[in-house]
């Protein structure tokens, strides 16, 4: 419980610094520690599979693009330059959600009555401990739920991902793609030493 | 009865202990091979041998004046090189280093997901080059972190492919389970092409040479690190270090039987197979940087992504194929 309570104020707090950093980098590093917040979360509930793929998908691929875009988009401009405080605009907005929130939350566990619980138990596998093969939330089980009974909710994500890829391409693709021809390819490579000689001079 | 968290306090302070001591050497034993390889003694004038070139080595850091540039981001600059050490040390946590049958598995924690908790804090490694060469606030550092992140995330890939070849003949994600299937044949036979895939990256994860784009010399002056000096430098440098052991220790425990011994030659304890194991692989790391040029960059890409990547998709497909059909 402890660690609940721990990990709850950093979560929101780091939140709370994603939104208001003024500049963005900062907004990262509250990120990636709101990340960490929540895969420590995942674990206490033996949830291990989740908190490591947290990690390694949120933290470790998507938030490091994050950082290169900044770096990319703040070289030639001022880049350390701070930002506009939003905090007090977000503010009132922000009580609201969070009113609204905590009525649905009350709503929800209201609802929730034992024989609705055991309706769903089966779905809810026993709690076991955290690192323990073939237990609740560890990789085997997982993997078996994944492949089993979530085979195709699992399989239409992996549709939408690719379609999302083949916008990106359409999106971002040349007018004249690039072919890479053997020939076409030593042609460039013959460019670019002339060009590195020509700069030599 | 000694409480739990003493036991992992104490496993945890040996540890570090020992990796850090095992740096020190690695750094001095790396200079000395280059030495030997260009025909020069390399370092021999502090203690015998060259002994106490770490401890000169430390002394000098620890004196150095530790500069901030005034363009640079003051939080940014001076938080990024702890985060490189602190993941470079926490992927300690879970790699076992032998096994007893009365004392099991000689790690600090050994979590189902081993090899999973090891991908995670490897991928969060990138945070420190990355934030520490934009913090610094000067043009050569930003370009080094900009190559380093685009060379991390691309080599993550191929990478991580080349792991679920072994998971696949394994059938567990647990580092001593990965371990414990190799007491017949270690995974470098079955998995050949993966193991190779797996050392090619790492070199670059690590940003070794050949693969050292992100601190080349002689075009961005020392690379994500140029306005790092004093200790903030030497932590960079620990974790540089630090990270070559653990690809070294993830390259034994998965492709080369880990603390098994070869040729049944089981009376040496596996604890001594598991250092000398890694060691090879230190020292082909040294053998590398002596050996290759640095590769451009753009062929370092199309190397990534054209070659590394559709080889180990294929070399996963075929093992699923193969693991699928003998059943």
């Amino acid at each position: 419980m402890t660690a609940f309570w721990v990990l709850s104020v950093i979560l929101i707090a780091s939140a709370i610094w994603t939104i208001s950093a003024r500049k963005p980098v900062y907004s990262v590093v509250a990120l990636l520690l709101n990340f960490a917040a929540l895969a420590a979360t995942y674990l206490t509930l033996s949830a291990e599979f989740l908190a490591v793929m947290q990690i390694i998908v949120y933290s470790g691929a998507i938030l490091v693009l994050f950082v290169f875009v900044i770096a990319l988009l703040s070289s030639g401009v001022a880049p350390f330059a701070a930002g506009p405080n939003r905090l007090p605009k977000a503010i009132t907005p922000a009580i609201f959600v969070v009113l609204a929130a905590f009525g649905f939350l009350y709503y929800a566990l209201k609802s929730v009555t034992a024989a609705s619980i055991g309706a769903a138990g089966q779905a809810v596998a026993p709690i076991g401990a955290v690192g323990t093969a073939d237990v609740f939330g560890s990789v085997a089980d997982f993997g078996r739920a994944l492949f089993t009974v979530w085979l195709l909710p699992f399989e239409v994500t992996a549709l939408i991902l690719m379609v999302a890829v083949i916008g990106v391409v359409l999106l971002a693709g040349d007018r004249a793609p690039y072919v890479a021809t053997p020939r076409r390819a030593r042609q460039v490579e013959r460019e670019m030493r002339e060009a590195i000689l020509r700069g030599g001079e | 009865m000694i409480p739990f968290w003493a036991v992992v306090l104490i496993k945890s302070a040996l540890l570090l202990f020992v990796v850090v001591t095992t740096f020190a050497y690695a750094m001095l034993v790396e200079r000395k091979v280059l030495g030997w390889m260009q025909l020069r003694p390399g370092p021999n004038r502090v203690g015998p041998w060259g002994l106490m070139q770490p401890a000169a080595d430390a002394a000098k850091l620890i004196l150095k004046e530790d500069l901030t540039p005034k363009t640079a981001d003051p939080l940014i600059y001076r938080l990024a090189p702890f985060i490189s050490l602190l993941t470079a040390f926490s992927v300690y946590a879970v790699i076992p280093f032998g096994a007893s049958a009365d004392q099991g598995t000689w790690a600090i924690g050994n979590p189902n997901a081993g090899i999973l908790f090891v991908l995670a804090i490897a991928s969060i490694g990138i945070y420190g080059i990355s934030l520490g060469g934009w913090a610094s606030g000067s043009k050569y550092p930003l370009l080094g972190s900009v190559r380093a992140t685009a060379q991390m995330i691309s080599y993550e890939l191929a990478m991580s492919l080349s792991f679920v070849g072994v998971l696949i003949l394994a059938g567990t994600t647990s580092l001593d389970g990965i371990v414990n299937a190799q007491a017949r044949w270690w995974f470098v036979l079955p998995q050949f092409v993966g193991c190779v895939i797996y050392v090619i990256t790492a070199v670059a994860e690590t940003n070794r040479a050949p693969f050292d784009l992100v601190e080349a010399e002689t075009e961005l002056v020392a690379g994500f690190h140029t306005e790092y000096s004093g200790l903030r430098f030497g932590l960079f440098f620990i974790a540089e270090y630090v990270n070559m052991l653990t690809v070294s220790c993830i390259a034994t425990l998965l492709f080369f039987g880990g603390w098994n011994a070869p040729f049944g030659l089981a009376m040496v304890p596996g604890v001594v197979w598991f250092v000398l194991k890694v060691a090879c692989f230190m020292f082909f790391y040294m053998w590398l940087r002596a050996t290759l040029p640095r590769l451009r960059y753009d062929r370092l890409m199309a190397f990534g992504w054209k070659v590394l990547l559709p080889v180990a998709t294929l070399n996963l497909v075929v093992t699923a194929i193969i693991v699928a059909y003998k059943g």
